[in-house]
């Protein structure tokens, strides 16, 4: 996922458990049984689950452009001089 | 949010949150429901009045338990327990009170009824005071919840009378 697909999945994950909470606790008052109101939740929560935990492609419309590996050779890492300064304290 | 286990953790811990908030706002919803239960005890019997080999006075009674708790049932109720209590006074004890009966109801369609049976415990007293004993009958309840707060009631019965000699 890239950046924007994380924020749009964080999102759609709470809009939609609030949602179907909202949906099952009305559900549920309405018409008096305790347990359509937990069954709605529980498919709501499988729901959101297929919807938001896979990295689905409509997450990944902003993907990182990440370089091409070309381009490190024209950028070399430059060294760590630890040889060097052993050198120099040896010399003092 | 950036692997899959992370996404169904979060996932997975907003959602019992939320669950627990459901849950809290259907135990407040109890509070909506104003019950009008009502009761009606008849002592039809005395089968015995006797001193027991400990010196304790004991009764055994045939009573009439009716009553009517269906308003006493939400959507967030898992059932009633329901018990009748004698209770009166002693020199010793400012207040006695003996459990009679009890019984559990699991749902509305069980809450009107009427139980015709003699004490299912003991009506024993702490000594011999029972003797031309005025006594209140009590019927008290307990409305368990599927999820928070229990509530608990009774209706007072008074004007019952002991015999003033053993039988």
């Amino acid at each position: 996922m890239d950046w924007q697909g994380q924020k749009l999945a964080e999102q759609l994950m709470q809009i939609l458990l609030l949602a179907f909470a909202a949906v099952a606790f009305a559900t549920g008052y309405a018409l008096g049984s305790f347990q359509i109101m937990l069954l709605i939740y529980a498919a709501g929560v499988v729901v959101t689950t297929l919807i938001t935990v896979p990295n689905w492609p409509f997450f990944n419309r902003h993907p990182l452009k990440w370089l091409d590996p070309s381009e490190t050779e024209k950028h070399p890492k430059p060294q760590v001089g630890n040889s060097s300064s052993k050198k120099k304290t040896g010399k003092k | 949010m950036h692997s899959f286990w992370y996404r169904a953790n979060a996932l997975l811990t907003f959602a019992v949150t939320v669950l627990a908030l459901m849950c809290a706002m259907a135990s407040l919803s109890d509070n909506l429901n104003s019950p009008s239960p009502s009761a009606n005890v008849q002592v039809l019997n005395i089968n015995w009045f006797q001193k027991s080999t400990q010196g304790n006075d004991e009764v055994s009674m045939t009573m009439n338990i009716s009553a009517d708790l269906q308003s006493l049932f939400t959507w967030n109720t898992k059932q009633v327990f329901v018990f009748l209590a004698a209770e009166y006074e002693t020199p010793k004890n400012s207040l006695n009170q003996v459990s009679l009966w009890d019984g559990i109801i699991p749902s509305k369609d069980y809450a009107k009824f009427s139980v015709h049976t003699t004490n299912k415990y003991r009506f024993t007293d702490q000594g011999s005071n029972l003797r031309d004993k005025d006594f209140n009958l009590t019927l008290h309840w307990h409305v368990m919840p599927r999820t928070g707060k229990m509530f608990a009631d009774k209706i007072v019965m008074t004007g019952f009378r002991l015999p003033n000699d053993y039988r």
